[in-house]
């Protein structure tokens, strides 16, 4: 599936929710599912500091040269958003990561998770997949 | 009209709704809301007269400067300081650090020293200090607090570690009156007059103490009280630093600007006297200004014996429903003297997570290390949860932060 048919899943997906609470009760699931990263994995330089969460990001890149995505937090409402991004960008080209358009964080009413003052270290770790992406692109 | 309802009716705010409930707004430690006389104030002075203080002749400079002073003269009455001319505005809370600690620094008062502060204090009374030892070549002397989980958890500065430190060639004590994060209302009395005892200078850190608590800063005896005018229901961008009139005098100006002097050539610039020689730029008049109604509606309601009653039904509340939490750890609960501000963890359960779900059910709280790392690391294992309530926080909004805080645990517990 592309990108944006990613998206446009998870949009769907949560369209059924009417309720802030439900939404976010989704998301703690989503997160409890998600699989961990292992603890040997948990170094610094995987490391993205958010001001009160923390977030490990790892990426590999297979012989296609798509590009795969673990991730974990310490907060299970980040983890569970981090999931989200990693369904859209996971075994996807360099290029269409970089090319990508992401809209469905804003769709489903989580653009806040986005904002510096959340803090989540959502912002960067979008960074960090798109830092990748730009590494594999040239390499 | 009771006391709640007639405070309420003061906060326009207080009616809004967050998530789709009625907001509950329990974040008043990190700022407090503006009632209707400032609100009023800042419109008026921004609409009929805005000029430059202290400056030109013209009729507009001149309602400005007494709309000025009038804030300035409100801060002294507050506090009860000696003369008009020992009450300097700053930015906030955090620039009248910054000026103590930079002049002290370059008045060559710390040189060789040490500087002595608790354990507790939140990074604006912690990094100013730092800053100072870079150029004066001081040290920083550390008081811990009786706060933790193999602690007695008083929230109580250690005083026998106190008056030790303070024979450690300390030059100067810089504490909280209340931590931002322990919520204990520190003796700050008694630590004047024990660095006194020493000659040594005591600047007290007001933020938070300034709001719960009546001051007199001539009782106390401090050299320096701070405190921002935005936890006390005036608007951001003003504070104020009381300093002893003979202190004043002998530091060295902080910044300097117009406003500040007396004479300015190329070759040698005067300094303007007390206190302007600490306020140079042009100042945010309208927030100063504002300073009057506020601390009239602090004096007249928010520290009333109403007020003090009923802050302590909210903390009795307060206190009956954290302990209902299974897993919650209260920091400083065992505090003898607090006000209602409240610091916790619950096992299992990640502070942004509670934060965020408690805000869509309509409460806002703080959460992280609240920008005192020290402590939150210490007891906290880096964040936390803090509550913190003004005279204008209901039982009601009590009980529906219990409820919202009950659900938000069996959520994140599963």
């Amino acid at each position: 599936m592309s990108i944006k048919e990613i998206q446009d899943q998870i949009i769907e997906e949560f369209s059924i929710y009417d309720e802030w609470l439900d939404k976010y009760e989704y998301l703690i699931d989503l997160g409890r599912e998600m699989p961990l990263v292992a603890e040997s994995d948990k170094t610094d330089s995987n490391l993205i500091d958010g001001c009160q969460s923390r977030v490990w990001l790892t990426c590999s890149r297979s012989a296609d040269g798509r590009l795969h995505f673990a991730a974990d937090s310490d907060a299970i409402i980040t983890k569970g958003i981090i999931s989200l991004l990693i369904r859209v960008f996971e075994g996807q080209t360099p290029q269409d990561i970089l090319a990508a358009d992401l809209y469905f964080i804003d769709a489903i009413g989580l653009k806040e998770n986005l904002s510096p003052t959340r803090a989540g270290g959502l912002m960067a770790m979008v960074k960090r997949i798109l830092a990748y992406a730009q590494e594999a692109a040239e390499g | 009209m009771n006391f709640v309802q007639q405070i309420r009716g003061s906060f326009p705010i207080l009616g809004r709704k967050a998530g789709g409930r009625p907001l509950v707004y329990f974040d008043n430690a990190a700022t407090s809301q503006r009632p209707e006389s400032v609100l009023d104030l800042q419109q008026q002075l921004c609409s009929g007269h805005n000029a430059n203080i202290h400056r030109a002749v013209h009729t507009l400079s001149y309602e400005a400067t007494e709309a000025y002073e009038a804030g300035r003269k409100a801060a002294q009455a507050f506090i009860g300081a000696a003369q008009p001319e020992e009450i300097v505005l700053t930015a906030g809370a955090t620039a009248a650090i910054n000026l103590v600690a930079d002049c002290m620094a370059r008045g060559g008062f710390l040189s060789g020293g040490a500087i002595l502060l608790t354990e507790a204090e939140h990074h604006s009374n912690i990094v100013p200090w730092q800053m100072a030892c870079e150029k004066s070549g001081a040290r920083l002397e550390v008081v811990p607090v009786a706060a933790g989980r193999d602690f007695p958890n008083t929230g109580a500065v250690d005083m026998e570690a106190y008056r030790a430190a303070l024979r450690r060639g300390v030059k100067m004590v810089a504490i909280t009156h209340v931590s931002n994060i322990l919520g204990v209302v520190n003796p700050v009395k008694e630590m004047v007059a024990e660095a006194h005892a020493l000659g040594i200078p005591v600047l007290v850190d007001g933020a938070q103490g300034i709001v719960h608590r009546r001051v007199d800063v001539q009782d106390m005896d401090c050299d320096f009280y701070v405190f921002s005018g935005h936890k006390i229901y005036a608007p951001t961008g003003i504070g104020v630093l009381y300093g002893k009139r003979q202190w004043l005098e002998k530091l060295p100006p902080y910044m300097g600007g117009g406003d500040m002097v007396d004479k300015v050539t190329f070759e040698k610039t005067t300094y303007a006297d007390l206190p302007l020689k600490f306020e140079a730029g042009t100042a945010n008049f309208v927030a100063a200004a504002c300073l009057a109604p506020a601390l009239d509606l602090a004096t007249s309601l928010a520290l009333s014996p109403d007020a003090r009653e009923h802050e302590r039904a909210l903390m009795a509340a307060m206190a009956e429903s954290l302990q209902s939490i299974p897993g919650l750890w209260l920091a400083a609960a065992d505090a003898t003297d607090r006000i209602p501000l409240y610091s916790f963890t619950i096992e299992g359960v990640h502070p942004l997570d509670a934060a965020m779900l408690m805000d869509k059910m309509g409460v806002a709280l703080r959460s992280g290390h609240m920008c005192a790392e020290p402590i939150v690391d210490r007891i906290g294992g880096g964040s936390m949860l803090r509550a913190s309530l003004m005279a204008y926080n209901t039982l009601e909004e009590v009980e529906a932060f219990r409820a919202a805080l009950e659900r938000t645990v069996k959520m994140l517990k599963q």
